[in-house]
């Protein structure tokens, strides 16, 4: 396995540590949920195919869900991600063409691409996770707080984790 | 036949992506519907260890509250042992109904409130004798039904589950009615199916019924914290405030119903229940 297989390994043991040990205590006025671990789909090499994205979305999701006692929920979420990812890289590629080799970060490509980017895709993963998990859509308002709050925390320490591997690679 | 295999080569992200959805959303109808015992849940011997361990620095932040539990339970139950002291005990109330029952404490290691699925996992499984379909109590009330057993550990279904109903009763009137959680307020639940005709009054205790033989009789729910009646409804809107506060939760007990098995066979007999 070459140099960036093992970082990619390493970087999937570290958001599952993260999310299970840390974040899953952390929930906001009791609504805000951060699924901080959807950003390691988001920010994956960019020429990766999307089959191997669905797949290592399908393996990342199943092992969140063990700890969650919510077996399938976030797999399902995280799947639906991964595949529209690649449709949207190449819908808002920016002029001149994303760099061969580099990952869809705030460093390459700006905060505003960034936002633009993972936005929508946090928001598809957080919608379809708690309207799944409500079981429909019964309690609409609700669970779109829900999604909203998770939503503002989940990009929050997206964003700030972003700038803080910035800071470390000056 | 090249084409098809061509078709099935041009669209294979869009298949692969179609069966691992449909994978996922089976395993999550199946799991959150059956009782069942799975491996890929907190029960796991692993998992329960990894995710006690961080319990256990929230638990240490909480200990002086734990303390002041267990210390009213243990007033709670010198008292009683002053009664019973007092008191023979076969014309004790409800010695009949302790019998049938057996008890069995564990310690939380997992649990949320905030989810619209709720689970707690406690560090007693089947060798403590725990299996899945019991029901879980605590020093305050109800707490739930157990979901999956391991050998050391098991996953429980919180009350606080959109999934779950607990047959009830109020225990003033004697009229039943059913409770469950709608999903928004950890602190309250529904209080469903009470008809017009009963006199409902705010501060109303709520006990489970019974009639299910998976909790004890008489067991506080909680009490009524609003009562509704809306114009040519049929049944009351209620919310209960319920008995246990679920974010300290810290100790339970799992309740082992000697006869569960009998008056379950004893109803499909009878009423043909499927198992």
């Amino acid at each position: 396995m070459n140099r960036s297989g093992i970082l990619v390994v390493l970087y999937f043991v570290i958001y599952l540590l993260v999310q299970v040990m840390l974040f899953k205590q952390l929930v906001l006025f009791n609504t805000a949920f951060c699924f901080v671990y959807v950003a390691f789909i988001l920010l994956l090499p960019i020429e990766t195919n999307s089959m191997a994205l669905m797949v290592v979305a399908f393996v990342l999701g199943i092992s969140v869900d063990v700890f969650y006692d919510s077996l399938g929920l976030h797999a399902m979420s995280l799947v639906l991600v991964a595949y529209v990812r690649n449709f949207w890289l190449k819908l808002i590629t920016p002029q001149g063409g994303y760099d061969a080799g580099q990952g869809p970060t705030l460093t390459v490509n700006g905060v505003q691409w960034f936002v633009v980017y993972s936005l929508p895709l946090v928001f598809i993963h957080h919608g379809t996770l708690f309207f799944a998990e409500a079981g429909g859509f019964g309690i609409f308002w609700y669970t779109m707080l829900k999604v909203m709050t998770s939503l503002m925390f989940t990009m929050t320490v997206i964003l700030f984790l972003q700038y803080f591997s910035i800071r470390r690679r000056r | 036949m090249l084409r098809l295999l061509n078709f099935l080569f041009h669209y294979r992200a869009f298949l692969t992506f179609l069966s691992l959805e449909i994978f996922c959303a089976w395993l999550w109808v199946g799991n959150s519907q059956y009782q069942n015992t799975i491996f890929f849940n907190t029960s796991n011997r692993m998992v329960a260890e990894a995710v006690g361990t961080t319990h256990r620095i929230s638990e240490y932040v909480s200990l002086r509250k734990t303390n002041e539990e267990l210390s009213e339970e243990n007033a709670q139950l010198r008292t009683l042992l002053l009664q019973l002291n007092r008191v023979e005990a076969s014309s004790l109330p409800g010695v009949d109904s302790l019998v049938r029952y057996e008890f069995v404490s564990a310690r939380v290691i997992n649990n949320s409130v905030a989810r619209f699925k709720n689970f707690i996992t406690i560090d007693r499984g089947e060798d403590a004798g725990i299996r899945p379909g019991m029901a879980v109590i605590s020093t305050a009330g109800a707490v739930g039904k157990v979901k999956s057993v391991s050998a050391h550990f098991s996953v429980i279904t919180s009350l606080l589950n959109i999934d779950e109903q607990v047959s009830s009763v109020i225990s003033r009137t004697g009229n039943f009615a059913t409770t469950q959680w709608d999903g928004t307020d950890p602190r309250t639940a529904q209080l469903l199916y009470v008809p017009r005709h009963v006199k409902l009054l705010a501060g109303d205790t709520i006990v489970t019924s019974g009639y299910n033989a998976v909790f004890p009789e008489g067991i506080l729910i909680g009490t009524v914290k609003e009562a509704r009646l809306n114009k040519e409804a049929l049944f009351y809107e209620v919310r209960v405030e319920l008995a246990q506060d679920f974010s300290s939760l810290y100790y339970v007990r799992i309740v082992r119903s000697e006869l569960k098995s009998e008056l379950d066979s004893l109803e499909r007999v009878t009423i043909g229940k499927q198992p």
